[in-house]
C-alpha cells in the first residue's frame, strides 16, 4: 500500500500544490487530473523518489521510501515524459536492456512476446529512430507488460497513441489491477477502466 | 537485490555502452584523429631541434589526451538525460554508485584504452627512446582514468545547462592539473596514488551530482 500525507511541492518561489493526501491499495487505480502547471508530473516524480517533498511523507508498506531506497524502486514502474529509449538501438534491444539493468534480465522471446503484444510487429527490429512517435511510445510501454512491479506511476501515457493502442493499455492496467496491482495515471484523456474502484486527484491550478 | 543481479546489470550496461559507442564510432574516431592531429602540430610548429622535442614530447602529449578526452566527457551522461535513461537508471533496484562507476568504466574501455594505445606512435614522432616510450605509456595508462573520473562528476553537475560541453571543461580541467603535472613529469607512482584517491570518491560525488540534477 502506498500512503502520501501532506505532500507539498515548491518549485522555485511558487507553491504548486499543497496538503495532498491519499493512500492506494492493491486493486486501486488513480486517476490524476488537473490543469497544465498543477503539478501532475510533479507528484508522480516525487512517488517515484526522483523528487523530494518540500513537506510531508510517501510511505510504502508503512516505511518511508527514502529509507526503503532500492527496495522500493523494484516495487514500481515509473513512465514520464521522455520515454526512456536510445535511438540507436532496436525496440528488442531497448526492452532487454531496461530489464537488464534492474538486474532482471529477460529471453529475447520474452522481448518479442511484450512487443508483440504493443502491437510493434515487425518493425520491432528497426532501430528506435526509425519509428513514429506512437511506435517509440508503445517500444517503451513494453516495458509494464515485461516487468514485475506492483506500483505503476504513468504521466501521460496516453499521448500520441491511436485507438488500437490506448485499448491495450487500457487492458494492461485492467489486468494489472486484477492481479492485485496499482496505478496511478496522470492523463487529459479519458481512461475507460473496466474496474470500479478507480478514483481521482484532482489537483488545481 | 542480490549479487547475482547486480552482476546482471553490470554486464547489460557494459554491453549496452559498447554497442552504443560502436554504432556511434564516429565519436570515438574524432575524439581519437582530435589527439593525433593536436599531438603532431607541435613538433611541425617548433623548432625541429631534437633535444627540444623530446623535452616537451611527455608534457605535450599529455596535454593534447587531457583535451581530447574532454570530448567525450560532456556528453557521458547528456545523452542518457535527454532521451530519459537516465531518469530510468535512477530509479531501477540497483544501487545508483554502481551505475555510476559502470558508466565510467566503459568510458574508459571506449576512449581511454584507444587513446593509450596509440601514444607510443604519438612519441615516435618526438623521437623518445625506448625507456621514455615506456614511462609515458604508464603515466597515460594510470592517469587517463583520473580524468574520466573527475569528468563524471562534471558532466553529472552540468546536465541540463545549455553549452554543457564547455562548461565541462571549466570545471574539470583545474580538477586534472595535479594529475597531468605527475603524469607529465614521469611520476607514475603519484599518478597511481591520485587515482587511488579519484576511485574512492568520484564516483560517488558523481552520484550525487545525477540525483540533484534530475530532481
Amino acid at each position: 500500500m502506498l500512503e502520501a500525507s501532506h505532500l507539498e511541492c515548491v518549485r522555485g518561489n511558487r507553491t504548486i500544490f499543497s496538503d495532498v493526501s491519499f493512500a492506494v491499495r492493491p486493486g486501486d487505480c488513480f486517476r490524476l487530473t488537473g490543469p497544465n502547471g498543477s503539478g501532475k508530473s510533479s507528484l508522480l516524480r516525487m512517488l517515484c523518489g526522483l523528487l523530494s517533498p518540500s513537506n510531508g511523507t510517501i510511505q510504502w508498506q508503512g516505511a518511508g521510501i527514502q529509507t526503503l531506497g532500492e527496495e522500493y524502486f523494484s516495487s514500481i514502474a515509473y513512465f514520464g515524459h521522455r520515454p526512456g529509449i536510445k535511438d540507436e538501438f532496436s525496440a528488442i534491444e531497448n526492452l532487454q536492456i531496461s530489464s537488464g539493468l534492474s538486474g532482471i534480465g529477460i529471453s529475447r522471446k520474452a522481448a518479442v512476446c511484450a512487443l508483440e503484444r504493443m502491437g510493434l510487429g515487425c518493425r520491432m527490429h528497426l532501430a528506435v529512430r526509425f519509428l513514429s512517435e506512437g511506435e517509440r511510445r508503445r517500444a517503451a510501454l513494453a516495458r509494464l507488460v515485461v516487468g514485475r512491479s506492483s506500483l505503476w506511476l504513468l504521466d501521460e501515457v496516453l499521448t500520441s497513441l491511436d485507438r488500437m493502442a490506448v485499448e491495450t493499455i487500457q487492458r494492461l492496467i485492467d489486468d494489472h489491477l486484477a492481479a492485485g496491482g496499482m496505478a496511478i495515471v496522470a492523463t487529459h484523456q479519458e481512461l475507460k477502466l473496466a474496474s470500479c474502484r478507480s478514483q481521482r486527484i484532482e489537483l488545481a491550478a | 537485490m542480490t549479487n547475482a543481479s547486480h552482476l546482471v546489470m553490470f554486464r547489460w550496461l557494459l554491453w549496452r555502452e559498447v554497442v552504443l559507442a560502436w554504432r556511434r564510432r564516429s565519436d570515438v574516431m574524432s575524439m581519437l584523429a582530435f589527439f593525433v592531429i593536436v599531438a603532431s602540430l607541435f613538433p611541425l610548429g617548433l623548432d625541429p631541434d631534437s633535444r627540444l622535442l623530446r623535452n616537451i614530447a611527455s608534457g605535450v602529449v599529455w596535454v593534447s589526451a587531457l583535451l581530447a578526452s574532454m570530448l567525450g566527457i560532456g556528453r557521458m551522461f547528456s545523452t542518457d538525460y535527454t532521451d530519459g535513461t537516465l531518469e530510468q537508471m535512477l530509479i531501477t533496484p540497483q544501487p545508483l554508485l554502481l551505475i555510476v562507476a559502470g558508466k565510467i568504466f566503459a568510458q574508459w574501455l571506449i576512449t581511454g584504452i584507444p587513446l593509450v594505445l596509440i601514444s607510443p606512435l604519438l612519441a615516435l614522432q618526438f623521437g623518445l627512446s625506448p625507456y621514455e616510450m615506456r614511462m609515458l605509456f604508464l603515466s597515460l595508462l594510470t592517469g587517463i582514468p583520473v580524468l574520466h573520473l573527475i569528468g563524471a562528476i562534471g558532466s553529472g553537475l552540468t546536465l541540463g545547462i545549455r553549452g554543457g560541453g564547455l562548461v565541462v571543461a571549466l570545471i574539470v580541467l583545474p580538477l586534472c592539473v595535479p594529475v597531468l603535472v605527475f603524469g607529465a613529469g614521469g611520476n607514475v607512482s603519484l599518478v597511481g596514488a591520485v587515482l587511488a584517491l579519484t576511485l574512492v570518491f568520484a564516483p560517488w560525488a558523481a552520484a550525487s551530482a545525477l540525483r540533484i540534477a534530475l530532481e
